[in-house]
């Protein structure tokens, strides 16, 4: 066991914790809070793999953008009513169902992919990439490339998506 | 030119010479981690003497003289006085957000110092996105003040907090962007090597010529607006907005805020200096190879702590000579003349450098 190890594990138990505590809690800022700390050791797991580009992403996107977003609209929106609904039975059930189909597929795609062989065969988790394989210029090539490897695509859609949200933000918020 | 980085190699070396190598990275991590923790406090009383001092004089005053020799003890007597208070626990609040908020402002703080490229091979953090690194983490203290804001159970912290979260989210566009158009320019997003090439072929500044002056000085704009400090220092008016975010803190957790808001102001300072002003990088000029070599003995850890102060300066000078903005002149400010001013910059960058027109 190396220190990469030792450090995934810690991760990885703040990270399981962390998840229970946004599920469990009564208070849905506890809960946006919560779902930070998940959100920085995810950044945390990425940066331990050596993806520092993939790291800060989801600091900044995740951590300083949609937390902020959704604490802002809790604190818009919310007046008394912080508490979240109660747990019925047919709730519980019906999430209770959810979570095991969901497991039940993503153990299904761990076996079917022969994973496990895989892991064993590397060790988990692999030691840092190398700064050339994942430097901020190669991906920049990658984003911008049109060729059969190329993101320009995907890039451009996911552009145009932002643009139409902020075109319809202006009408939402425009004063008549 | 000292490089740094013999110290510590020479360190990992001795430490692995006793003890295996994670337990090395581990003394490594602890002893910097001290030292950023260290270096934080020390900061934060020089620049609260400093603010002190450089306001006195802006407004035909001496500042603090009684305590000690030009009221130097002042700051310390103030640490105590902070330090010895009692933290206050209000009743229908959530305790547990309630004491998280200094921290999580105060610890996004402290990645941000962490990454300030100090001399030569001494840079903390370190990575090929490190701007980007750097921009990441100074957007996670927000979440600290909107929660402080509605932990309080304070219809004006509220408030408050809304008022400086969309300031900050609305300023961190200008960064990014002015950033943005530096990152053009020299073709890296890792401190060390935006340094490296500094002391090689010029600060950016000189290199960068129009976009570069224009950068900064939105640089310092949006960069004094970042640490809620005047003319947009909303928080700081008790009397006619019931200051803001941290109205209802006592102790040492507003002590809290206090320290990051120096500390957010030194780190802004150092940003400026690392990305316009070449850090640790000395001053040279073409051709005189005397003065050059002179200023290649001053060490770079006094280059870049000189030109950090000098910023430093000129944002208080901003902070004591301008009068207070209102909320909305502030993210009209930032909305419709900054916003546009920054893109227009990146791109006229952009158009320089694929011309060939900088240095």
């Amino acid at each position: 066991m190396n220190s990469q190890n030792i450090m995934f594990v810690i991760l990885a138990v703040f990270i399981v914790l962390s998840s229970l505590a946004t599920v469990l809690t009564k208070s849905i800022v506890r809960a946006a809070t919560y779902l930070l700390f998940v959100l920085l050791g995810t950044a945390g797991l990425y940066f331990l793999m050596g993806y520092t580009f993939l790291g800060a992403v989801q600091v900044m996107v995740y951590a300083g953008g949609i937390i902020v977003l959704y604490v802002f609209s809790i604190l818009l929106t919310s007046g008394r009513q912080e508490q979240l609904s109660r747990n019925t039975v047919g709730k519980v059930l019906a999430s209770a169902a959810l979570s095991v189909v969901g497991l039940g597929v993503f153990l299904l795609m761990l076996f079917k992919q022969n994973l496990f062989e895989q892991v064993a065969v590397l060790g988990a988790p692999s030691e840092p990439v190398g700064e050339t394989t994942n430097s901020i210029a190669s991906i920049g090539h990658v984003l911008l490339a049109s060729g059969e490897q190329g993101y320009l695509l995907p890039f451009e859609a996911v552009s145009l998506l932002l643009l139409a949200c902020i075109v319809a933000g202006l009408l939402i918020a425009r004063k008549h | 030119m000292f490089d740094f980085s013999k110290i510590s190699s020479w360190l990992h070396g001795f430490l692995t010479g006793y003890i295996p190598e994670w337990a090395a990275i581990l003394t490594e991590s602890v002893l910097v981690a001290l030292a950023i923790i260290t270096l934080y406090a020390v900061f934060a009383i020089v620049l609260i003497y400093m603010e002190r001092k450089i306001c006195a004089a802006f407004q035909c005053r001496l500042g603090p003289m009684r305590v000690g020799p030009w009221g130097t003890l002042q700051v310390f007597s103030d640490v105590f006085k902070m330090l010895t208070k009692e933290i206050i626990n209000l009743r229908k609040t959530d305790m547990f957000l309630h004491n998280l908020a200094p921290f999580l402002v105060v610890s996004a703080s402290m990645v941000t110092f962490a990454c300030l490229p100090w001399n030569k091979g001494a840079h903390m953090i370190d990575f090929n996105v490190g701007v980007f690194f750097f921009l990441a983490i100074s957007s996670v203290g927000v979440v600290g003040i909107l929660l402080a804001g509605w932990s309080s159970n304070n219809k004006y912290s509220l408030i408050g907090a809304m008022r400086s979260g969309a300031q900050i989210i609305s300023y961190e566009l200008s960064i990014g962007m002015t950033m943005l158009a530096m990152i053009c320019l020299t073709g890296t997003m890792s401190f060390s090597e935006i340094c490296e090439q500094q002391a090689v072929e010029g600060w950016n500044i000189f290199r960068g010529h129009v976009p570069a002056v224009l950068a900064f000085i939105i640089y310092l704009i949006a960069g004094n607006a970042e640490c809620n400090r005047g003319p947009f220092d909303l928080p700081e008016s008790e009397s006619e907005l019931t200051a803001g975010y941290h109205t209802e803190y006592s102790g040492m957790h507003f002590g809290y805020y206090y320290l990051a808001e120096y500390l957010n102001l030194f780190i802004c300072a150092g940003m400026a200096s690392t990305i316009f002003l070449g850090g640790w990088a000395p001053l040279h000029i073409a051709g005189l190879e005397g003065f050059n070599h002179i200023m290649d003995l001053i060490p770079g850890a006094v280059w870049f702590l000189g030109k950090a102060f000098f910023v430093v300066f000129l944002l208080m000078w901003l902070r004591w000579t301008f009068p207070r903005l209102r909320i909305d002149q502030i993210l009209s400010l930032e909305w419709k003349y900054l916003v546009p001013i920054t893109m227009f910059n990146l791109v006229l960058m952009a158009l320089l450098v694929s011309l060939g027109l900088t240095f």
